[in-house]
């Protein structure tokens, strides 16, 4: 019987290092693996011994398209573990700074990442030899994305002003009122965009996914709120770890998540947008409609329209958040240290983003866990390039390779954050 | 005239300072003008053969196979340009350099004999002739893009080697240390971020590294000076930068 082997060696057009390899004998599917090869940097243990403080600043280098998940997460989990209140003032320029790295990164992703497959394009050059207005039309929105994050943050990879408790300074609020005009902009820029994208052909395509994001009873979950699944669950964000496991395996420096139970579950844009749609603006959820988009969406392919949605709702909440600033004073809220343990979970763009810390009477961490969202996705991005690789058969080698990478970027894996990404290999018989 | 063909490869990093170069929205297209971007895996999935006129390498040396595929990079590239703290230090993951690397493993991974890594994580310029380097954590985009405008008019980048005081004088930002008692390696750290930080109240915690002829021991007096032990004084050079020969001498003096 014929063997087939698809190897992608560097995928391309994600964050990070990773390699895809897929093995056919005749028509069975006999290995469809994502690897992660990006070598491991020992985050846990390089905090070992450090001030708790220092997690924030630390962990933001995990990743420098997504710092302010890290940065967020980890200073959730110093501030609980230290009997922190942060003020509602605090809580909200937080919010309004995590806007900021939403519409980046999913703008960098959306329009410059996974756009180009679509179109048959290598990358976002060539798109704007073809669509040059839609290419700026998208700087200028992942512009927009910056300069919140610069504003509140005070660096858009890697934000300085931001520390356990709340911030170093209060943005003026000259500056954050500076900002609106251009977020009016961006909701109707995320809007067209959106649209756009909706006119793409995407592969039919169903997983049956368990999806688990933050869900919260008002906003739409973004720095707050508990853990929810398709499947039932609500639990707090300290329970995280009764339910929720990281197992390693051989092939990858990337630890892989998966629920207690042993199944595979579903983190990111689908999973949020599934759980929390209600929770949308409006007119963002307008949006979603127009785009053609449920009140679940269970193709992989389409993700790149609930991540412009998402966008677009980032914008008004954003806009929602300037208009109500107020400098938070103090700018942050500071407590003694002490014994203990703190966990805090923020949805990165990619998904959630959990940290954990056992914290001694000195302030120094005794212990530290981190799960990011590409780890407890790579279960689920190995199920789904079985299934589209099952789909595709029919597809010659070249278009079946596209297919598999682009399977892969439907996730936007973020290969640094779990530490690593894609080489394709897809063998057949 | 044919346009240089540029190339960007990655080891040990975050990505931050590869996307820097993604961030220059409104110099994007104009750069893509005049440069040709022939290897750029995280943003495009055409990639061109070399030789390259320059390449940035980002990430640091942590493998063996880094150690093969950093050779046949200098070896296929004109220019070889170092960008940020990963690739001109070795980054924050170079604080394993001074701990045991089973230790280190058997604290993330539950079968750490499945890794294949080096002891110590190690700068670019360890391994092979680095022609340039950016500093930072992450490389400030004004001197990614001012480093590709001046060697394609043939003419030296104007690369700050002050120290972040030097930064503040010209800001007009309020000396936190001397003023507020703030702890802050400005006096030995390079410039070149923008004065982020003393701007906002907070003490340079070192992102852009040693600055040349950085006097750390002067330093570490007037840290001691304000209270801090040595433990925390240890600590503040031993971050993004710990690989940096200055920063890494003074921590061992000090811890």
């Amino acid at each position: 019987m014929s063997e087939r082997t698809i190897t992608v060696k560097v995928l391309a057009r994600v964050e990070g290092e990773g390699a895809l390899h897929i093995r056919m004998r005749g028509d069975d599917v006999e290995i469809a693996e994502f690897r992660i090869f990006e070598p491991p940097r020992f985050f846990e243990g390089l905090m070992r011994g450090r001030q708790a403080s220092e997690a924030p600043d630390i962990t933001s280098r995990i990743c420098g398209i997504c710092p302010v998940a890290y940065i967020s997460s980890a200073s959730q989990a110093v501030e609980q573990a230290y009997g922190i209140e942060i003020s509602p003032e605090i809580a909200a320029l937080r919010r309004l700074m995590y806007c900021g790295e939403w519409i980046q990164s999913h703008v960098l992703h959306a329009a410059m990442l996974h756009a180009p497959d679509f179109l048959g394009l290598h990358d976002i050059i060539a798109m704007s030899e073809v669509e040059p207005d839609l290419v700026r039309q998208a700087l200028r929105l992942k512009k927009l994305g910056n300069s919140l994050m610069e504003v509140v943050g005070g660096r858009a990879v890697h934000p300085v002003n931001t520390r356990v408790g709340g911030f170093f300074k209060a943005p003026p609020v000259a500056e954050i009122a500076a900002l609106i005009p251009e977020l009016l902009w961006g909701i109707d820029a995320a809007r067209e965009l959106a649209l756009r994208f909706s006119a793409f052909e995407f592969p039919p395509d169903a997983g049956a996914y368990t999806f688990v994001a933050l869900v919260h009873p008002e906003v739409y979950p973004i720095e707050t709120g508990r853990i929810a699944s398709s499947t039932g669950l609500d639990i707090p964000v300290e329970a995280f770890h009764e339910h929720f496991l990281e197992e390693q395996v051989e092939r990858s420096t990337a630890l892989h998540g998966r629920m207690r139970d042993g199944r595979a579950y579903l983190v990111g844009p689908l999973a949020r947008y599934a759980l929390n749609r209600e929770r949308l603006t409006p007119s963002a959820r307008e949006t979603a409609e127009a785009c053609g988009l449920g009140a679940v969406e269970r193709n992989p392919f389409r993700s790149i329209l609930v991540r412009m949605v998402e966008v677009q709702y980032a914008c008004e909440e954003a806009l929602r958040l300037a208009r109500a600033y107020v400098p938070p004073d103090p700018p942050a809220v500071t407590a003694p240290v002490r014994e203990g343990t703190g966990q805090g979970c923020t949805e990165a763009p990619r998904g959630l983003c959990h940290h954990r810390y056992q914290i001694d009477a000195d302030g120094r961490i005794l212990d530290a866990t981190i799960v990011p969202p590409t780890s407890q996705n790579q279960p689920q991005i190995e199920a789904d390039l079985l299934r589209v690789v099952r789909q595709s058969r029919d597809l010659d080698d070249a278009a079946l390779q596209w297919r598999c990478e682009q399977t892969i970027r439907n996730y936007d894996p973020c290969i640094s954050c779990a530490t690593h990404f894609l080489t394709l290999t897809v063998d057949r018989d | 005239m044919e346009r240089p063909r540029i190339a960007i490869w990655k080891f040990a990093s975050c990505d931050g300072c590869q996307l820097a170069l993604l961030d220059c929205e409104d110099d994007l297209l104009a750069l893509a003008g005049v440069i040709r971007i022939a290897h750029f895996p995280e943003a495009s999935s055409r990639t061109e053969e070399g030789p390259y006129d320059i390449s940035f390498v980002e990430g640091s040396i942590t493998t063996e196979e880094d150690v093969r595929r950093i050779q046949e990079i200098r070896a296929a590239s004109a220019v070889l340009v170092a960008i940020g703290a990963c690739a001109t230090a070795g980054g924050i993951q170079a604080l394993r350099n001074t701990m045991d690397l089973g230790d280190l493993s058997a604290a993330v991974y539950p079968e750490p004999g499945w890794l294949d890594v080096l002891a110590t994580s190690t700068p670019i310029a360890d391994h092979v002739t680095v022609d340039a380097e950016l500093r930072g954590c992450p490389v400030s985009k004004v001197q990614l893009v001012e480093f590709i405008a001046a060697t394609l008019a043939g003419r030296t980048p104007d690369l700050p080697d002050v120290s972040q005081c030097v930064e503040c004088k010209r800001a007009g930002s309020i000396c936190v240390m001397v003023a507020a008692g703030i702890p802050c390696l400005g006096p030995v750290t390079r410039a070149g971020c923008g004065n982020l930080c003393p701007r906002i109240g907070r003490g340079c915690y070192g992102c852009f590294g040693p600055v040349t002829g950085a006097n750390c021991a002067a330093l570490t007096a007037q840290l001691r000076g304000l209270g801090l032990d040595e433990a925390a004084i240890g600590a503040l050079y031993r971050s993004f930068n710990a690989g940096a020969a200055a920063f890494a001498t003074e921590a061992k003096a000090d811890v």
